[in-house]
């Protein structure tokens, strides 16, 4: 059997990826795209952590993770739509109209 | 598992079944509105369903705490926080009313949204378990999201919400991310359960650091904590002022409570090693957030950091992390409800004299006392209220928090709390002082213009909202009995 450790580092590693991967793209379909890697890191983490305990908390926990992140994708792509009508562009750098 | 179990205890869900089961009702009746007609009755009936939940929540009030299904409580403290949620919605929705053309055409949209968010707010403060933390989370997140970007033809209003959208899905990567460690730290996504298996020496205690910097991330950024709160002054400077009004109130009271009750019931043990770092982001909260509110220009954008800075005094609360301290929080919280959503009315009633669209910038509320009398008092107690000067309600917040903290220890942290209160007055006063003192520049043409009446609700939420600054402020113990704490 693989070691809970193993999963955890490799989850850690795709989280940060997809962390770096927000910070660094300026296309907000892809920083959608990063948000899911993230979010399905946590899936990883979850289930490893599941099966170390022996229960299904940690299982049921990825079934939510997966309903919300459905939920938050269908809300983000129409503020995106909305978005582009008002400026043709997905380019987050152009979102720049509220500023200190 | 046996359906009985289902229904034992469900009381303590009462006033989220009432919300919910009103959204429905509320979806079944603008389906059956005709055109433009009725979204004056789906206002109604949005209040008419807050305040059966109220209703609910005084109904379960005096009850023992008791738990349903491993996963919510009500006890003082979940029902206080709920209160302070409910008022914030029913002011919030007394405030929409009338205030944006999207709202005649998509009211049922609007108005439900609203109550789902406060459903999700008032399930976040009576969270045990960290699965019905998370989704409570993102029930009222992905409805602020939406509820931000509602006035579609101001691009302001869609670009507050793309970024509001992009960095709270973010943040909740990390809060989830942090969960997950907890669950693995502890075994079990149950509060009192993460407890047990760790302060007996079993589990992962590796995992628990690393997961309560991930859930501080998380918590951080909605409740705008600094270095965390970039997107505060945007989102509240573009949203729509009526949901900008809840929304402060709202993801404060409700992120606060499910961050005290999930580090006082799951890692009290802990105390030690988080209670420093939260002290330090207490302090930078504090700092920053008034300092930048120093050379704002926009009513609105000083709003906001104003209430970043406020979100940094209600952490010293959760810093000292006793019971004495959660319930000064919820006192806090209760003050702050009204004396904030007080100010955000009177900045709204003030966008519809100067014909602006969604803003107010400070320098047009030269000499506002002689043209609106009245607004110009409502706005200076608030902002008397916020900056915590005695006796309003403002100031006994601040007050129980900053005695608590003291109590537990935290001496210092409340110096400096009380040295940035000082900093605080001054834009508060700012405001006071141009809208009495100082005459407007262009004095011709500003006063040509015809008074715009404010719509009857806003009148109300102003008069409700000085009424109770100044009773709250006149009888703090009464309240301060009233609102509980953890465990009480």
């Amino acid at each position: 059997m693989v070691e809970t450790s193993y999963y955890l580092v490799l989850a850690a590693i795709i989280f940060t990826v997809g962390a770096t991967g927000v910070l660094l793209r300026r296309n907000a379909l892809i920083i959608f795209m990063c948000i899911e890697m993230m979010l399905n890191s946590v899936n990883l983490t979850l289930i490893a952590l599941a099966r170390q305990w022996g229960n299904l908390e940690g299982q049921i926990f990825v079934f939510m993770i997966m309903a919300v992140a459905a939920a938050e994708v269908a809300v983000g792509l129409a503020i995106l739509i909305a978005n582009v009508r008002h400026r043709q562009s997905i380019n987050i750098d152009e979102i720049n109209l509220l500023k200190w | 598992m046996d359906t009985a179990l289902l229904f034992d205890n469900a009381v303590v869900l009462l006033p989220e079944l009432v919300l919910a089961v009103g959204v429905m009702v509320l979806m079944m009746v603008d389906i059956g509105r005709r055109g433009q007609n009725g979204s004056q009755l789906l206002a109604g009936l949005s209040v008419a369903i807050l305040l059966l939940g109220i209703g609910a929540s005084v109904m379960i009030w005096g009850r023992a705490p008791v738990e349903y299904l491993d996963g919510a409580i009500s006890d003082g403290f979940a029902l206080s926080v709920r209160l302070v949620i409910l008022i914030a919605g029913v002011l919030g929705v007394l405030l929409s009313r009338n205030w944006f053309p999207a709202i005649e055409r998509q009211g049922g949209a609007f108005y439900s949204l609203h109550l789902l968010a406060v459903i999700g707010m008032m399930l976040m403060g009576t969270a045990t378990n960290l699965i019905v933390l998370f989704i409570a989370l993102e029930i009222f997140s992905l409805a602020l999201y939406i509820l931000s970007g509602f006035y579609r033809e101001n691009a302001r209003s869609i670009e507050a919400a793309m970024k509001y959208f992009l960095l709270g899905a973010f943040a909740s990567t990390f809060f989830v991310y942090g969960c997950a460690l907890l669950y693995g730290a502890g075994g079990s996504s149950k509060f009192t359960q993460i407890h047990e298996t760790l302060a007996t020496g079993g589990g992962n205690p590796s995992l628990v650091l690393p997961g309560i910097a991930l859930l501080l991330v998380g918590f951080g950024f909605k409740v705008s904590l600094v270095p965390f709160h970039m997107w505060t002054p945007d989102v509240y400077q573009g949203a729509p002022t009526p949901v900008t009004a809840f929304m402060s109130v709202g993801t404060k009271a409700a992120a606060f409570a499910g961050f005290f009750r999930l580090m006082m019931t799951a890692l009290p043990s802990f105390h030690d090693q988080w209670a420093m770092p939260l002290a330090i982001l207490a302090v930078l909260t504090m700092t920053v957030g008034n300092l930048t509110a120093l050379r704002q220009s926009s009513v609105k954008r000083m709003l906001a950091y104003s209430g970043i800075a406020h979100a940094g005094n209600i952490l010293i609360a959760l810093v000292a992390g006793t019971a004495a301290a959660s319930s000064a929080a919820a006192f806090y919280l209760f003050a702050y409800a009204f004396m904030n959503i007080g100010a955000f009315t009177v900045t709204i009633a003030l966008e519809r004299q100067y014909g602006n669209e969604n803003d107010v910038e400070q320098s047009r509320l030269a000499g506002a006392a002689e043209r609106f009398p009245v607004l110009a008092a409502a706005m200076a107690i608030f902002m008397l209220s916020l900056s915590g000067i005695p006796p309003l309600a403002g100031f006994f917040g601040k007050f129980l928090v900053f005695k608590a903290a003291v109590e537990a220890g935290w001496a210092w942290l409340v110096v400096i709390g009380v040295l940035n209160s000082a900093v605080s007055a001054y834009y508060y006063l700012r405001i006071v002082v141009a809208m009495y003192f100082q005459q407007p520049e262009q004095a011709g043409d500003e006063k040509e213009q015809p008074f715009v009446p404010a719509s009857r609700s806003s009148v109300f939420v102003v008069v409700v909202s000085v009424l109770a600054v100044v009773v709250i402020g006149l009888q703090p113990g009464l309240w301060a009995d009233l609102l509980r704490g953890l465990g009480q």
